[in-house]
């Protein structure tokens, strides 16, 4: 059972009267990265600044190996942790003086600031440039640099807030999987904050999402996503059929996913053996009543049967088991002139390029 | 006369220089602490006095300390008018506002959020202000200078409290306007160049100090 490095109780935040923030609960484990999710202004950096030590709030406690940090030393703590914002906020030093710095706040001996920091420039693949000025980075360099920064420090908690929002989509990318290789290799405990599900999806174990600075759910990316607590959530994470899968062919762009024994088409690159994330949004999903042999440009027909139907607004939302649960969106005319039931057998159609994959 | 010369330039050197290190060492951590406190009540008050406070005329500030220092003043008992303590006390006064409040804009101008990032990486708040004036290394270069400038170049507060005392409180800009009453203008034209050489030496040192690094 994986200790609760990190706690928190009946937090609230407010600024001038109102409340930018409210978490009733949400315990962090050891080992685990919990991906908070939620749109501009949900209040993801307050939380963040707040778990940081760097802001207090106005009412609740925030333990950190149990107990409370407004209580502790607040300079003891902020030295376990270690913080990466949106912006880079690199110093106007070398790119190895900037590395170096927390280590050097530490008082760290001299050898060993100079060895953890070499190490961590070639982990994060910056050594050719320990000794350019941090001003003439690019985007990507200087990110690099202030995540070589705060690995170097070896936290017991790493916090990062947004670290790739300002950058073009390739460098992201590439600076996500070398993020993700390295929380994998150091199992640093880390708090993600992101408003992009995809960075969600391939970092978290755990998702916690925050809508207008209250945590409305925290669970498994595959829970959360496919079983949002209310319309809020589902609105903001979209995707609500989220299904872990393998891929098995790989052709020209035309995937085969194994999921849960069912074989599915998708297009995208990746190669075979590939573990993905299978992601349906519900309003790409076409039921039929029977499946008899009609020609369809969609690739994807799985036969079940209806196991939950909920109203909303002028739509209902329907789950189908097929093996799997997928979710479906359908107007409320077309539910009544289909006459659908629950426990009633149906076929669930998707074409291969609904299809969303997400690397896991 | 030469003697005289070598006196009085080490005299405005050793006074100036003095008074603007006290001002550093008040409005350095003065500066810093208005820049770095937000939620001060009446930041901006005190912001403004201060801004004031960097057009104070010497003249002015050499009447109050006279006037305080005189024997009959209130402070009349540490016999310091006429002396150069007077005149460091006086110009202190002068540069002081100079240096906070250009520290106090240096420091205003950097990312706020960089304080939060340097404590998120364990800064102690010691090293999160050390940081932050390493950062703004160049403003606040710039800072000293204009406070050095300000009171090298004063004459007013230095005639109404040192007194121009020839072996004792005379320094260059006084001595400037005793030249130039009695008709001798070479004398005058020589020692306001020597001024300016000075300043030009002192701030040279600063430049290049501040100039380094910056790469």
């Amino acid at each position: 059972m994986p200790e609760t490095i990190l706690g928190m109780k009946d937090l609230i935040v407010r600024y001038s009267d109102k409340t930018v923030l409210q978490v009733d609960s949400l315990d962090i484990q050891e080992g685990e990265v919990l991906a908070v999710i939620g749109p501009n202004g949900a209040g993801k950096s307050t939380l963040l600044l707040v778990l940081s030590g760097l802001l207090h709030p106005d009412l609740g406690q925030v333990y950190f190996r149990g107990k409370s940090i407004q209580q502790e030393n607040e300079l003891a703590y902020r030295r376990r942790i270690a913080l990466v914002l949106q912006e880079p906020l690199l110093l106007h030093r070398s790119v190895f003086d900037n590395v170096a710095a927390g280590l050097k706040f530490r008082g760290l001996p001299r050898a060993d600031v100079r060895q953890r920091t070499e190490e961590w420039l070639e982990r994060l693949e910056i050594s050719h440039l320990r000794d350019r000025p941090a001003q003439r980075l690019s985007g990507g360099e200087a990110q690099r640099t202030s995540l070589a920064r705060a690995f170097v420090i070896q936290p017991e908690l790493l916090m990062l807030d947004e670290p790739f929002s300002a950058l073009d989509a390739p460098t992201r990318a590439r600076l996500l999987q070398d993020l993700h290789a390295l929380l994998s290799q150091t199992s640093i405990t880390t708090i993600f904050i992101t408003h992009d599900l995809d960075e969600a999806l391939l970092l978290g174990d755990r998702v916690a999402v925050l809508l207008g600075g209250i945590l409305r759910q925290v669970g498994r990316p595959q829970d959360v996503f496919s079983a949002p607590s209310d319309n809020d959530v589902a609105s903001f994470v979209g995707v609500e059929t989220v299904i872990p899968g393998v891929v098995t062919i790989s052709q020209n762009g035309q995937l085969i996913v194994d999921a849960n024994g069912l074989q599915l088409e998708a297009v995208g690159e990746f190669p075979n053996g590939r573990p993905v994330w299978f992601c349906l949004r519900p309003e790409d999903i076409t039921l039929s009543i029977s499946d008899g042999g009609v020609i369809s440009s969609a690739r994807n027909r799985l036969n079940g049967h209806i196991t939950r139907m909920t109203p909303s607004g002028p739509l209902v939302r329907v789950i189908v088991n097929c093996g799997l649960p997928i979710v479906a969106l359908i107007t409320r005319g077309s539910a009544n002139e289909m006459k659908l039931t629950e426990g009633q057998a149906i076929t669930a159609s998707f074409k291969a390029t609904a299809v969303h994959l997400i690397p896991r | 006369m030469t003697t005289d010369i070598f006196e009085i330039t080490v005299l405005s050197l050793k006074v100036s220089l003095l008074a603007t290190g006290i001002s550093l060492f008040i409005g350095l951590p003065l500066g810093t602490w208005l820049a770095l406190r937000k939620q001060l009540r009446g930041r901006g008050f005190i912001l403004s006095i201060i801004n004031t406070g960097m057009a104070l005329p010497p003249v002015v500030v050499g009447l109050f300390v006279a006037m305080m220092l005189w024997r009959s003043g209130p402070l009349g008992s540490l016999e310091l008018i006429y002396t150069p303590a007077a005149i460091v006390i006086a110009q202190t006064i002068i540069a002081a506002p100079v240096v906070t409040g250009l520290t106090a804009s240096a420091l205003q101008q950097l990312n706020p959020r960089l304080r939060l990032q340097l404590m998120g990486l364990g800064a102690s708040p010691i090293q999160m202000v050390l940081s932050l004036w390493r950062e703004a290394r160049l403003p606040l270069l710039a800072a000293l200078m204009a406070g050095f400038g300000s009171v090298i170049s004063e004459v007013g507060a230095s005639m109404m409290v040192g007194g121009n005392i020839r072996h004792q409180t005379r320094v260059l800009t006084t001595a400037i306007v005793l030249e130039t009453s009695k008709g001798n203008f070479q004398n005058a034209i020589a020692l306001s160049i020597l001024l300016l050489i000075l300043a030009y030496m002192v701030n040279l040192g600063l430049t290049i100090i501040q100039q380094r690094g910056t790469r």
